[in-house]
C-alpha cells in the first residue's frame, strides 16, 4: 500500500477545502470549547481546526483513524511522534530565522543547522518505529515511505554533507585582539586561557562561597555589524570551509519532504487530541473506540460525560458525574426532564458531542459504546433570554425547528433543548407534540429536553430520562440522569422546598 | 588561607545562633557588664565576645588551644592589637568605594576589583612584615600555623606575580579573545588569551611564517559600533573578572574573619588589663570532661561585681568532688547571689576558652548553661507569678540534655514552702537522673533540708556565713541547712536591735 497521508487513507477521503469555520451546532454542543482548548496550544503552527471541522462519512475511513489512535495510545510511540514534532518545529524556526537574518554566513549557518536537526528527526524516527510493533494500516504505510526515504540518495547525500560541514565549521578557531577601535582577527594559536591564570593565582584565599559575579550575555540568534565584519574576515581565513557552505546553501536549498513535512502537521490531529484526553484519564475518567454503524439506531455508551465540562470541572478540581445511555429496539427519542441545574442540557450535550467525535475517528469518553454514523447533526438550543416580543421568539423557534426537520434525512441526529418556553403550557404541549410526532415519523435518534412531562410517554421510540436529586436534601444536585417514568410531583416539591415556598414554609413567612 | 585562632580546624562562625536562653543568661549574669569590659565601646568587639561567651565550647582540646593563644596574646598584646588594626584598615578600605564591585559591566567589575586588590595586597604585605618581625615570639599551635602560613603563601614572588598580573589587567595592549562559531555562525565561547610569544628569538621572528591577520577599525561616529565592540570585549572579561571580584570577596573574607577570631582575644586583653589594674587574680582554668564532676576552686569571684564596685571583692573556696547537686542556703544578703552568678560566669568564661576569675580553678565543661532565676512580677498580667516561673522551666526541659547545668535561684518561691518544695523535689531529683548537674539557692528549708537528710553521696551543702554578732562576712562554707535565713537579722539591721 502507498503512503497518502496519516489522516486519509485514500487521495479521494481528502478534504477538498479546508474551513475555519466551525459547524453551525458547535456553540451549541460546546464543542467549539472543546475543540479550541484540544488545539489551542497549536493552531497557530499546525492550524488544525479544520480537520476537527469536518466528519467522516465513510466507517473505514473513521476505522484508519481510530487504529492510529490506538498504535499512538503506546507510550513508547506517542512519545517518538513528540519528539520527532519537537525537531521538525525547530527545523521550521530556524529556517524562518534565516529568512530573516542579514548576514549571508550568518543566515547559512541556521540554514546547516536545521538541516542537521531534520536529518537527525527523521533517521531517530526511522530508527524508533523499526522498534515497535505498529497495526494501523496509517502507521505501517507511512514506516516503509520514510524507511525507503531515509535510503534516497537526495536524503543520504544531504546527511553526508551536512555532518561534514558541521564538523569542518566546529574546528574553527579564531582569536580578537580588540584595542580601541582596531579590531584584528587572526587564527587562534594556542595561546593559554588567562582567566584560568588568574584564577589560580588567588586560588589560596577561596573560602566559603561567594557571589557570582559573572554578567549573563544574552545569545542571541543574529549578529550585529561588528560580529558581522568579523564573520566575513573569519571567513578568509578558512575560505574552504565558507566556500562549502555557500554551495551546500544553493544545492539543498529546499531539502525538506513534502510527505513528511505534510504527516508532521496532521499527526498533530491525533497528538493534540490525545494530550487532552490523557488530562481527563489522570482524573480517572474514561474513554473508549465506539463501535459505528450506519443502520443500527440502538446507540449505547456507558460512563460518558461532557467533555467541555468535565475539563472545567478537573481544572477547578471539581468531581465529575457520568452517566449512561442506551436505546434498545425501536426506541430513538430520550426525552430528558427533572429538576433544573440537574445535568438536562449536560446529558443532551454529551449525546452529540459524542456522535460527532466519534465521526472523527476519536476515543470518546465513555467505557464502552455502540453509535451510529449520522449524516448530519442539529441542534436546537434556546437562543437569547431576553427577547423583545414573545411572538419574535416563538415564531423564531418555530421556523428554526422547520428548517430542521426540512433538511434532516431519517440518518440525522437532533438535539432539542428546552424550546417553546415562550408560550402558555397548553400553547407548548402542543407545540411540543406536534415536533415530536415529526420526529417520530423520520425515525430520527434524538435528545429532546423539556420541562413537558406529556411528551416523555408519546410512544414507543420516546425513552424517559429524568434528572435526579438527593432525596433528603434537594437543593444538593446529583447530576446523575435516569431512565425512569417523568413524575413532574416528585422534583415540583424539591424546587418549592429549595424556595421555601412550601406550605410549611410559606406558613411560617407570611406573618399574620 | 584561613585564620584558624578559633578552632584548629574551621573557622568561627559569626552568624551562629545562640541558645534560645541567651536573654536570660545576660540577665541573670549580669553579662552586660563582662562585655562591657571587653569591647571598651566598640560595637564590633562586643559583638564578637556576646557569640565567643555564650557559645562556649564543650570539646577540651578546642578550649586549650584557645587558651594557649591567649597566652600568647597576653605576652604580646601590643603585636596582636597591631594587627587587628590591620584587618580593621582592610574592611575600612572597602567602604571606601561605595558601589563595591557590583555592575553590569564586566569591565567595570574588572577595573574596581583591581583598585581594590591593590589595596588589599598592600595590606597583606604589612601583615606579613608583622609575621616576620614577630612570629618567633609566639608559642601557641594556633598563632605559629598562621604565621607559617603566611611565610608560605605571602612570599615576594607570590606579591610579584599578583602585581604582575594587576598590571597585565588593565590591557594596555589591548585584549586578545579566542572564539568559535555556535549555531547560525555566531561566535561563541568568548575566552580571554595571554599571548606568549614575546620571548621569541629574532631568528624565528623572522623566519616564522606570519599568519594572516585581519584588521578592521570602528568608524569614530559608529555609536552602536562601539557599543558592539565593547560588548565582545566584555564577553571576552567576563569570565577573568568574576574570577577577580570574587578573588577580592576571598581576601576580604579572609580579613575579616582574622579580624572577628583576633577580635575575641582583643576583648580578653582588655578584660585582662582592667582586672589586672584592680590586682584581682586570674588563672587560666582546667577544664575536665562534661561526663566527670568537678568544681573546685580557689578564691573564686564574681568577675561582674568586681569590675562594678571599687573595693577589693571576696573569693569562695569550694572542692566539690562528684558531686551533682549543690544547695546553697544562708543569710540574707550573705553573697549567695553573688556565688552563684560567679559560678554560672566562670564557667562561661572557662568554656569560651577566656582566663577565669580565680586563684585556680577546676570543673567539668557543661554542654548547656541554663538559669532559673526568681522575676520581677509578670507586667503583662497574661499569667500568675507561679505560672510564670513554671512555664520558664518547661522552655528549659525542652531544651535541655544530659551533662548540662542549671543554676536556680530562689526558684518556686511564688508558692507555699511546702508546695515550693515539693515542686522542687521533683524537678531536682528529675534532672538529677537525667546526670544533669544543679546548683540551688534556696530558702525552701523543707526542700534543702529533705536532700540533706538523705544523705546522698552526690549532693553538697552550702551555706552562707553568719558571724555571731550577725554580721555577714560573704562567705559561703559547707554546712547544713538552716531553718531561719536570718531574716531577723536584716530586719534589726535595718529597724535598728532596740526596736
Amino acid at each position: 500500500m502507498t503512503f497518502h497521508s496519516i489522516l486519509f487513507e485514500k487521495p479521494e477521503d481528502c478534504i477538498t477545502k479546508e474551513t475555519l469555520e466551525a459547524p453551525v451546532f458547535f456553540v451549541d454542543l460546546n464543542l467549539d470549547q472543546v475543540i479550541n482548548a484540544i488545539t489551542a496550544s497549536r493552531q497557530e503552527e499546525y492550524n488544525l481546526k479544520p480537520f476537527f471541522y469536518t466528519s467522516l462519512n465513510d466507517i473505514d475511513a473513521i476505522k484508519y483513524r481510530q487504529e492510529i489512535m490506538r498504535d499512538l495510545e503506546n507510550k513508547t510511540l506517542y512519545e517518538h511522534i513528540r519528539s520527532f514534532a519537537q525537531k521538525m518545529h525547530t527545523v521550521r524556526v530556524h529556517l524562518a530565522l534565516a529568512d530573516k537574518l542579514y548576514y549571508k554566513y550568518n543566515k547559512e549557518g541556521w540554514v546547516l543547522d536545521a538541516a542537521e536537526i531534520y536529518c537527525d528527526a527523521v533517521n531517530c524516527l526511522v530508527h524508533d518505529l523499526s522498534l515497535l510493533v505498529l497495526e494501523s494500516r496509517g502507521f505501517l504505510a507511512f514506516r516503509e515511505y520514510l524507511t525507503n526515504y531515509a535510503k534516497s540518495d537526495r536524503f543520504t547525500s544531504l546527511l553526508t554533507e551536512t555532518k561534514k560541514l558541521k564538523a569542518d565549521l566546529s574546528a574553527v578557531r579564531y582569536c580578537l585582539l580588540i584595542k580601541g577601535n582596531r579590531v584584528k582577527v587572526r587564527k587562534y594559536e594556542s595561546e593559554i586561557d588567562y582567566s584560568t591564570e588568574v584564577e589560580k593565582t588567588f586560588e589560596k584565599f577561596k573560602q566559603g562561597a561567594v557571589k557570582d559575579y559573572r554578567v549573563k550575555f544574552h545569545t542571541d540568534v543574529g549578529m550585529n555589524h561588528v560580529e558581522g565584519q568579523i564573520l566575513e574576515l573569519v571567513a578568509k581565513l578558512y575560505p574552504d570551509i565558507f566556500l562549502n557552505l555557500d554551495n551546500y546553501c544553493a544545492k539543498n536549498g529546499n531539502y525538506p519532504d513534502e510527505k513528511i513535512a505534510v504527516f508532521d502537521r496532521e499527526i498533530q490531529f491525533y497528538i493534540a487530541y490525545l494530550e487532552y484526553v490523557a488530562i481527563l484519564k489522570r482524573a480517572g475518567l474514561k474513554f473508549c473506540y465506539p463501535e459505528i454503524s450506519n443502520t443500527r439506531k440502538e446507540v449505547y455508551d456507558y460512563e460518558g460525560f461532557d467533555l467541555a465540562l468535565a475539563y472545567k470541572l478537573i481544572t477547578e478540581h471539581s468531581s465529575v458525574v457520568c452517566n449512561d445511555f442506551y436505546l434498545k429496539d425501536k426506541e430513538r427519542i430520550f426525552v430528558v426532564s427533572g429538576p433544573n441545574q440537574g445535568g438536562k442540557t449536560t446529558f443532551a450535550r454529551t449525546f452529540g458531542q459524542l456522535h460527532y467525535l466519534a465521526s472523527l475517528g476519536c476515543p470518546i469518553p465513555g467505557r464502552e459504546a455502540q453509535l451510529f454514523l449520522f449524516d448530519r447533526i442539529f441542534t436546537h438550543f434556546e437562543k437569547e433570554e431576553n427577547i423583545k416580543t414573545l411572538r419574535g421568539k416563538l415564531q423564531d423557534d418555530l421556523v428554526r425547528i422547520h428548517d430542521i426537520l426540512n433538511q434532516a434525512t431519517s440518518n440525522s441526529i437532533i438535539v432539542i433543548n428546552e424550546i417553546f418556553t415562550s408560550t402558555t403550557l397548553n400553547d407548548a404541549v402542543f407545540l411540543g407534540k406536534k415536533v415530536m410526532e415529526k420526529i417520530i415519523q423520520s425515525d430520527l435518534l434524538s435528545v429532546y429536553v423539556t420541562f413537558l412531562d406529556e411528551l416523555a410517554s408519546l410512544s414507543e421510540k420516546t425513552v424517559s430520562m429524568v434528572s435526579t436529586i438527593v432525596p433528603e436534601n434537594p437543593a444538593l444536585r446529583t447530576y446523575k440522569i435516569v431512565r425512569r417514568p417523568a413524575d413532574g410531583l416528585a422534583y415540583a416539591i424539591s424546587i418549592a422546598e429549595k424556595y421555601r415556598l412550601t406550605y410549611d414554609c410559606l406558613k411560617e413567612r407570611i406573618k399574620s | 588561607m584561613k585564620a584558624f585562632l578559633m578552632y584548629k580546624d574551621h573557622d568561627f562562625d559569626l552568624q551562629r545562633k545562640l541558645p534560645l536562653n541567651e536573654q536570660a543568661l545576660i540577665q541573670d549574669l549580669e553579662l552586660k557588664t563582662l562585655f562591657n569590659a571587653m569591647a571598651l565601646g566598640d560595637e564590633f568587639l562586643d559583638e564578637v565576645a556576646r557569640k565567643a561567651v555564650l557559645s562556649g565550647e564543650n570539646d577540651l582540646d578546642t578550649i586549650l588551644y584557645r587558651q594557649n593563644i591567649l597566652k600568647d596574646c597576653l605576652k604580646n598584646p601590643s603585636v596582636v592589637r597591631q594587627m587587628y588594626t590591620l584587618t580593621v584598615e582592610s574592611i575600612e578600605s572597602q567602604k571606601k568605594n561605595p558601589w563595591g564591585i557590583f555592575s553590569r559591566y564586566p569591565s567595570s567589575i574588572l577595573y574596581n576589583s583591581v583598585e581594590l586588590l591593590q589595596i588589599f595586597v598592600g595590606i597583606l604585605k604589612k601583615l606579613r612584615t608583622i609575621s616576620d618581625e614577630h612570629s618567633e615570639k609566639f608559642e601557641s599551635e594556633g598563632f605559629t600555623a598562621l604565621f607559617a602560613m603566611l611565610k608560605k603563601e605571602l612570599s615576594d614572588e607570590y606579591f610579584a606575580i599578583v602585581q604582575n598580573h594587576l598590571n597585565e589587567l588593565k590591557f594596555r595592549d589591548g585584549v586578545l579573545i579566542s572564539a568559535e562559531l555556535r549555531k547560525g555562525n555566531v561566535g561563541i565561547n568568548y575566552i580571554l588569551r595571554k599571548s606568549q610569544d614575546k620571548k621569541q628569538s629574532w631568528m624565528n621572528r623572522i623566519f616564522a611564517q606570519k599568519p594572516p591577520v585581519y584588521t578592521f577599525y570602528i568608524h569614530s561616529r559608529d555609536e552602536n559600533g562601539f557599543r558592539a565592540l565593547s560588548e565582545l570585549r566584555d564577553r571576552g572579561i567576563n569570565l577573568v573578572a568574576n574570577a577577580l571580584a570574587q578573588s577580592t570577596d576571598h581576601i576580604r573574607n579572609f580579613f575579616t574573619m582574622l579580624r572577628i577570631e583576633l577580635a575575641f582575644y582583643v576583648g580578653c586583653l582588655n578584660l585582662y588589663e582592667q582586672l589586672a589594674q584592680k590586682e584581682e587574680p586570674m588563672c587560666f582554668p582546667v577544664p575536665v570532661a562534661s561526663t566527670e564532676r568537678r568544681h573546685s576552686f580557689n578564691d573564686l569571684y564574681d568577675v561582674c561585681l568586681a569590675l562594678t564596685v571599687k573595693r577589693k571583692i571576696v573569693g569562695n573556696d569550694v572542692n566539690a568532688e562528684n558531686k551533682d547537686l549543690v544547695i546553697i542556703t544562708g543569710a540574707n544578703q550573705g553573697g549567695k547571689s553573688t556565688f552563684l552568678r560567679s559560678i554560672g560566669l566562670s564557667q562561661l568564661m572557662m568554656q569560651c576558652g577566656m582566663f577565669a576569675p580565680a586563684e585556680s580553678f577546676c570543673s567539668n565543661v557543661c554542654g548547656s548553661l541554663f538559669t532559673h532565676y526568681k522575676r520581677e512580677e509578670d507586667a503583662t498580667m497574661k499569667s500568675g507569678k507561679l505560672d510564670e516561673e513554671l512555664s520558664r522551666m518547661s522552655d528549659i526541659v525542652d531544651n535541655i540534655k544530659s551533662n548540662s547545668m542549671v543554676l536556680f535561684n530562689e526558684s518556686l518561691t511564688a508558692t507555699n514552702e511546702r508546695e515550693g518544695s515539693e515542686i522542687a523535689r521533683q524537678i531536682i531529683c528529675a534532672l538529677l537522673e537525667k546526670r544533669i548537674k544543679v546548683f540551688f539557692v534556696t530558702h525552701l528549708y523543707e526542700f534543702a533540708h529533705g536532700f540533706y537528710d538523705k544523705k546522698m553521696e552526690n549532693a553538697i551543702f552550702l551555706r552562707a556565713e553568719r558571724q555571731t554578732d550577725g554580721g555577714r562576712t560573704f562567705k559561703i562554707n559547707e554546712g547544713e541547712p538552716l531553718q531561719t535565713s536570718y531574716g531577723e537579722d536584716l530586719y534589726n539591721r535595718i529597724f535598728g536591735a532596740d526596736d
